[in-house]
This record gives structure tokens, C-alpha cells and sequence, in this order.
């Protein structure tokens, strides 16, 4: 289960470009290694990262890991649902489940990343 | 250590219940067959399965069997009727941990030890040293057996079902020998997860068979299999050391909070002295639990604040899906170590409010 209209990072985040704004996740791949997910950490509105930059944290029942900026910007929203119901996050990783949205500040970076095909040979699905 | 990774006799079956494995104290384990919430609600409210054929077993025998288990464990093992099993500790003459582990009485002169799957080559080379002089023969017969636990209130029930032994009447902490599903066992009373439940021993060959015996005769009652995940989590939330996170050669039993297993009067025994010197000296740090506020998870590793300053270290830590909370142990100085002290954790270099509180977070309901 990898959308062919998004983009890929090695750290199992996903990035969707429209209208000039880029909403962030994580992968199915992801969820499924992390398990049971229970508290998404989100950054805050406002905040400007480059590419690679700590965004937030996941944590699950059995490890925390970070979320990385796939691409530079600044943070122009965060899905508030996923403090209530971070098991969205296992749910619906590539719909409901998304983390943030951000601007794009450099919209080259986009084609560094991995279409979804180079991403499903790299996790093997 | 060996280089190459050690498989359970069930390794085939997890694998083909898809289970997703992981590396674990040298061992490929399976963590979690669906979710190790599932899993867990599963074992607190009907029952769970769990592979725990790691587990090492060394068998002490000899005339000399008693004396010399007095000497290596804290536990008053000359307490222990054949056919009981007792919590213990493997203490280093400083009276810190080299393991904790089970002892069963399987007769006079004939003890079986269960301990830690990753101690075991550690712990039987303890043992074997320690044995010169003893009248004892200690043999590693962990490649013998597979072990698997069934835990949660249908236990009894869904065991009852396979087996001509009387459950009913087995205590806690007992054993029998019998017959499941035709396979010769020690049904031992016992777990790692805070509910009544049984850990089958059995010879390796028959593991396949035991297994799916026990899942299918389960099954209706809501019988799962369970990964380690889930049996991190509930040995959690009935405040059951792990090795290695809580416990080590590092802490001794009294910090530990183990002082039940812990009989100073029973006569010499390796780590006494010291524990004695620390008893009579005063505890400076005791292991006690915590439970965090906000929703980030206290890790194992994590700092211990008081009042700005690093006071002490988190051992375990985790959300606990039956509790619906964030829960944790930590060494603390005993002066906080107290229910109802407010403290914090270090969580990715923020400070989070935590208070301790009365252990063990869960309590099976009798």
C-alpha cells in the first residue's frame, strides 16, 4: 500500500504537494513497524525547518521514534485529531492519520525524494 | 555470547502466523502477531499465548543440591516442598543480581532452575563455578525444552479442557506433572504478566503440537497469541522486574525492592554480608514506580529530576494499555522514593511531571 501521488523519504515519511502546500505523514510501512501508536508529538504552527530537520516524535507502546521534514518550509498547520486518537496514525497513515502541513519553501527538493515506486522497492512491498 | 542468533522449536510457527520478529537477548522472537494492545487486553480479560522456549533451564542435583542453592540464592530454599517453586535471586557477593529466576523443588536432592534466556550461558557458568565442593551436578538443559506460557483469567478453563490433572486445586507458584494434548509436561502455576495463568514445559519435539493444541482448545474462549511486546507491557503493570532494565549487577535485591526474597537469617550465602552491611547502613536508592502526567512515554535510560538536579534513572517505561496511562520504574533516592513525591522525567531534554506511586500498578481482581 504505497499512493503513487506522493512523494517518499528513506525515514518512512510521506510528502503530498497541492496548491503550493505540503501535508506530511508516515508511511503504512511505518505504522506497521512501530505498532501500536499512542501519542504523536507534532511541532507547532509557525515553525520553519529544513529538510531534514526534527518535525516531531511518535511514540507507540514499544519504541519513540522522530519525524524528520522531508522538505524545507514552515509549518502552517497540524492535525489536532491525532492528540485525542493517535491510533488514527495506524488506522489511515496515508489519509486521516496525516501529521502536518507545511509550506514549501524550495519546491526542487520534492524531486530528490522517492516516487512511490522506488519507495515500495526499498521497503519491499 | 554466540555470533549467530538462536530459534525457538516454534520459530516456523510464528513465522507463519506472521508474526513480526525481532532480535531479543540473542533470540529470533516474535514481538507481536497483531498488536501488542490487543494482545495485552487479551491476556488481562481471556488469555494469551506466549513462546517463551528462550527461557534457559538448569537442573541442580545432587546431595549436596540443597546446601549449595542456599549458598548461590537469596530465596530460603530448605522453605520449598517438592512440587513448589520459589522466586529467587543469583546474587554476586556484593548482593547485586547475576540473575532472578524460579527454582522448583522436583524432589529431594532435585532442582529445576528456570532464569533469563540471555543470562544463561552467564549464569551457568556461575553456577558450575560456584559448584566445586558441593556434592552437585549442574547441567544446562535448556536445549531439552520448549516453555509456553498461557496467561489470563480463561487460563484454568481452557487448560482444564486438555489435561487429566486437577487445576482447581494447583496454588500459585506449584507445579504437577501431567499430560496436555498427550504431551508429558510440568504444568507450573506461574508468569510474567500479573494474571493467574500456567507455563508448560515440555520436550522441544513436541512444541509444535503443544502449541496449536492449546490455541485451537482456546480459541473459543478468545485465546490469542501473544509476542513479547505484550508481555513487556504486563509484567509491567504487575511491577515484575526484567533483567537487565530493573535489575542488574549493579543494583542489589534491597534497592531492588525485593526484600521478600530476600532471607538474611537462613545462614551464609554469597552477597549476604554485604546486604546485611547495606540493611544495617540504610538503602540510599530503592526501585519505585511512577506514573507521568503528560502524554510523552518515560524510556528506559531517561533521566530522574528533583529540583533541577538529576536524582536518579528510569529502568522501564511504557503507555500501559490496560491502565490507559503512562507508567514507569525508576531508581530514586529513598528519601523521594515516597507515593505522592512529584518529580521529573526527562523526556528529550524537557522536564515532565511524574509522581510515585503504589506498586504494583495493576492487581489481578480474586
Amino acid at each position: 500500500m504505497v499512493p503513487s501521488d506522493r512523494r517518499y523519504t528513506k525515514e518512512h515519511e510521506w510528502v503530498q504537494v497541492s496548491s503550493g502546500t505540503a501535508t506530511i505523514g508516515i508511511t503504512d510501512f511505518a505504522q506497521g513497524e512501530l505498532g501500536d501508536i499512542v501519542y504523536v508529538e507534532a511541532p507547532e504552527v509557525g515553525k520553519t525547518v529544513a529538510a531534514g530537520d526534527v518535525l516531531g516524535t511518535i511514540e507507540s507502546v514499544k519504541a519513540v521514534s522522530e519525524l524528520y521534514a522531508p522538505i524545507s518550509g514552515s509549518v502552517t498547520e497540524v492535525n489536532t485529531a491525532l492528540t485525542q486518537a493517535p491510533e488514527t496514525l495506524n488506522r489511515d497513515p496515508h489519509g486521516a492519520g496525516w501529521i502536518c502541513k507545511m509550506s514549501v519553501g524550495s519546491p526542487s527538493e520534492l524531486e530528490g525524494l522517492m516516487d512511490a515506486a522506488a519507495y515500495a522497492a526499498m521497503v519491499g512491498v | 555470547m554466540s555470533e549467530t542468533i538462536q530459534t525457538t522449536p516454534l520459530n516456523r510457527v510464528h513465522r507463519e502466523a506472521g508474526a513480526r520478529m525481532v532480535p531479543f537477548a540473542g533470540w529470533d522472537m516474535p514481538v507481536q502477531y497483531t498488536s501488542v494492545v490487543d494482545e495485552h487486553m487479551a491476556v488481562r480479560t481471556k488469555a494469551g499465548l506466549f513462546d517463551v522456549s528462550h527461557m534457559g533451564e538448569v537442573e541442580v542435583r545432587g546431595r549436596g543440591a540443597l546446601d549449595f542453592l542456599q549458598h548461590v540464592t537469596s530465596n530460603d530454599v530448605s522453605r520449598l516442598a517438592p512440587g513448589r517453586i520459589q522466586y529467587s535471586a543469583l546474587t554476586t557477593p556484593q548482593g547485586t543480581f547475576v540473575d532472578d529466576l524460579l527454582v522448583y523443588k522436583l524432589g529431594e536432592d532435585d532442582y529445576l532452575l528456570v532464569i533469563n534466556a540471555g543470562n544463561t550461558p552467564k549464569d551457568v557458568a556461575w553456577l558450575q563455578g560456584h559448584a566445586r565442593g558441593w556434592d552437585v551436578d549442574v547441567a544446562d538443559v535448556s536445549p531439552r525444552w520448549c516453555q509456553i506460557a498461557l496467561q489470563g483469567p480463561k487460563a484454568e478453563g481452557i487448560l482444564a479442557s486438555m489435561t487429566a490433572t486437577a487445576l482447581a486445586g494447583m496454588k500459585y507458584y506449584g507445579f504437577e506433572r501431567g499430560e496436555v494434548a498427550s504431551v508429558s509436561c510440568l504444568i507450573s502455576r506461574t508468569g510474567y504478566t500479573g494474571e493467574d495463568g500456567f507455563e508448560l514445559y515440555a520436550a522441544s519435539e513436541h512444541a509444535e503440537h503443544l502449541w496449536h493444541g492449546v490455541l485451537a482448545a482456546g480459541a473459543s474462549a478468545g485465546l490469542v497469541p501473544a509476542g513479547l511486546a505484550a508481555r513487556d507491557t504486563l509484567r509491567l503493570e504487575a511491577k515484575m522486574a526484567l533483567y537487565g532494565n530493573d535489575i542488574d549487577e549493579t543494583t542489589t535485591v534491597l534497592e531492588a525492592d525485593l526484600a521478600w526474597i530476600l532471607k538474611l537469617e537462613k545462614g551464609q550465602f554469597l552477597g549476604r554480608d554485604a546486604l546485611l552491611a547495606q540493611k544495617a547502613e540504610g538503602l540510599t536508592r530503592r526501585l519505585v514506580g511512577f506514573e507521568t502526567e503528560g502524554r510523552a512515554v518515560a524510556r528506559h535510560g531517561y533521566e530522574a529530576a528533583y529540583g533541577g538536579k538529576v536524582v536518579g534513572q528510569v529502568t522501564s517505561g511504557s503507555f500501559a494499555p490496560f491502565l490507559k496511562k503512562n507508567i514507569g520504574l525508576a531508581y530514586l533516592p529513598v528519601e523521594l522514593g515516597v507515593p505522592g513525591t512529584r518529580f521529573d522525567v526527562v523526556i528529550r531534554g524537557r522536564p515532565e511531571p511524574a509522581v510515585v506511586v503504589p506498586t504494583p500498578f495493576y492487581k489481578r481482581p480474586r
